[in-house]
């Protein structure tokens, strides 16, 4: 077995190869690339998700026992999923199941091998029908929505209960009880193993979109100043985005889930002051941007457009972030292009604070009495009651009005309603500059 | 975090030689299988040295340097940029590089300098502030 050295060294081996061995460090990196594949095989045959992750687990055990000794093997995944399958059969055998039984279950097996994906896209390969069998059941509806993340990061992105609870900011108890109960939940309600049929998939493929999303901003994060920005969450959900679209290629969705999250992904580095405040989209110096990130938001994009499927509102909102990627400058951006996105996404998606941005964006297309007038409209909403941003974005088309007194009093209307100790100074800042304004 | 996969050259591909169809079947097959893991950022070969070119910088002075370059082994035949979790996930990664041929070679793994969570000028304070932040959750769990 090939060691780990630095010839430029002592002659000694470097302090990292002795913490911990080379054949730990290999078991781990196979465990990230290979155990959701691997979980989602033996799912498949036992048809117990929790069963498939213990069956995993043994395997691993006995990876880390075996390959100090025989070398790690050619094919990693392939050694554990015979391991894995090994241990099953052993188990089926110890529960004392009675003869006519195994024989039902050797058919079953037979014929669940030779069953073929009710989902065409994916019909080719095996390992991908079962990939998404798995996470369509880690994000099956009859969980909760935290229930749902936690299996998704455990079965999906093969993270420790710890390295969640790190994630999350939670306690590694709460943790894991979640996954046991979501575990017997499954079990319970005896949820199949299947990729949904056809009619149902839409509607379960948005659970999963969902779930995805929810992980992506959770590491995002909106409120910058008072929350961590956790790259790893980020990077977990773009990573299974990525994967998904491979998975369900002509799913539209897909595709502009993953584009929102290149582009959002593609301005983290400018989202943030030095002070830890966040910087509007508007202020954000580009050349922060990641183009590498861009690129890939902007060529996902294509891809959802390409399948000429339906446009759903992640498309249309990774649409609209599209729009500012491809203005180098804020100056350069089409917002009468946005102003017609947002049109779309409010006939889809009907939400307060879509009008608001789309208010927003009418203002910078239309002039600011334009937008004024589609402010005004949501003034009584009761779901902005409370949300800063209304009397911001109202605060600033006034002022560009000229009207700034009236301004002036929406500045510390918002003022009064954010929590961030920041944004209500650089709010009295604005309401400060209206008054020497009307000076 | 992200590392920059670097094939290093050899005779072949200094001599602008095309990959064996196998290679070149296998690479696909390996490419596809990043792309599906969600792992491959970007990728690219490249022309052998005699079609590049050096600018060397001394003081003011800019001296431009016809290939090809003499230290084949120094020089790049390819390059990746992959999303993974640890550079023991890209070592992994690498090892499967297809070699159907059984060529000796090295494929070098460099880390990719991403700025800290929050930007490259946060102040002190506002790091140790998130420092602790994490540190308290991890006492309490």
């Amino acid at each position: 077995m090939t060691g780990r050295h630095n010839p430029n060294s002592t002659g000694r081996f470097s302090a990292r190869t002795v913490e911990r061995g080379e054949v730990e460090r290999t078991v781990e990196a196979v465990w990230r690339i290979e155990s959701a594949r691997l979980i989602a095989g033996i799912a498949r045959l036992v048809r117990d998700v929790a069963l498939a992750e213990d069956l995993a687990q043994e395997a691993l055990v006995a990876a880390l026992e075996q390959w100090p000794e025989s070398g790690v093997p050619a094919n990693p995944g392939a050694w554990l999923m015979a391991t894995a399958k090994h241990r099953g059969v052993d188990r089926l055998r110890r529960a004392e199941v009675d003869q006519r039984k195994t024989e039902e279950l050797a058919r079953d097996l037979e014929l669940r091998a030779r069953e073929s994906s009710d989902f065409a896209a994916t019909a080719d390969d095996p390992f991908d029908d079962d990939l998404l069998r798995l996470i369509f059941t880690a994000c099956h509806p009859v969980l909760s929505t935290d229930a749902r993340v936690a299996m998704t990061l455990r079965l999906l992105c093969g993270l420790t209960t710890r390295e969640i609870a790190r994630a999350y900011l939670s306690s590694e108890a709460t943790v894991q009880q979640r996954i046991v109960r979501a575990k017997r939940t499954l079990s319970a309600a005896r949820v199949p193993f299947e990729v949904p049929a056809r009619g149902d998939l839409r509607e379960r493929l948005a659970s999963v979109l969902e779930v995805i999303y929810l992980i992506f901003n959770e590491g995002y994060s909106a409120t910058a100043g008072e929350e961590l920005i956790r790259p790893e969450l980020m990077e977990e959900a773009l990573r299974l985005g990525r994967i998904l679209a491979e998975l369900l290629p002509r799913e539209a969705e897909v595709h502009g889930l993953v584009a929102l999250m290149e582009l959002h992904a593609s301005r983290r580095r400018a989202r943030i002051s030095p002070a830890g405040d966040q910087v509007l989209l508007l202020d954000q110096d580009r050349s922060r941007w990641d183009w590498l990130l861009v690129g890939r938001g902007l060529a996902a994009l294509e891809r959802a457009y390409a399948t000429g499927g339906a446009i759903g509102p992640y498309t249309l909102q990774a649409a609209i972030a599209a729009c500012h990627a491809r203005a180098r400058v804020a100056e350069d951006t089409d917002w009468e292009r946005i102003v017609a996105l947002y049109d779309a996404l409010a006939q889809l998606m009907p939400s307060p604070v879509v009008e608001l941005n789309r208010a927003v964006a009418v203002g910078m297309a239309f002039g600011a009495a334009a937008g004024l007038e589609q402010v005004e409209r949501l003034r009584e909403e009761p779901a902005l009651d409370g949300y800063y941003l209304l009397p911001t974005v109202r605060g600033d088309l006034l002022e560009r009005l000229g009207r700034l007194e009236e301004a002036r009093a929406e500045f510390e209307r918002a003022a009064r309603l954010t929590a961030n100790a920041r944004q209500r100074a650089a709010l009295l800042d604005r309401a400060a500059a209206c008054t020497a304004a009307r000076g | 975090m992200r590392v920059i996969v670097m094939i290093k050259a050899n005779e072949k591909s200094e001599a602008g030689e095309m990959p064996s169809q196998e290679l070149l079947e296998q690479m696909t097959a390996f490419n596809e299988e990043l792309v599906k893991a969600g792992v491959m950022l970007a990728g690219e070969g490249l022309h052998p040295s005699s079609k590049g070119v050096r600018v060397e910088f001394s003081g003011s002075e800019r001296k431009v340097i016809d290939g090809p370059f003499a230290e084949t082994k120094e020089l790049l035949a390819g390059y990746w940029v992959w999303q993974v979790k640890s550079l023991d996930e890209a070592i992994e990664w690498v090892k499967r590089i297809p070699n159907p041929e059984g060529e000796h070679g090295i494929v070098e793994i460099r880390q990719v300098f991403e700025a800290d969570d929050f930007g490259d000028e946060l102040t002190p304070e506002l790091h140790e502030r998130n420092q602790r932040l994490r540190e308290q959750t991890e006492a309490s769990a």
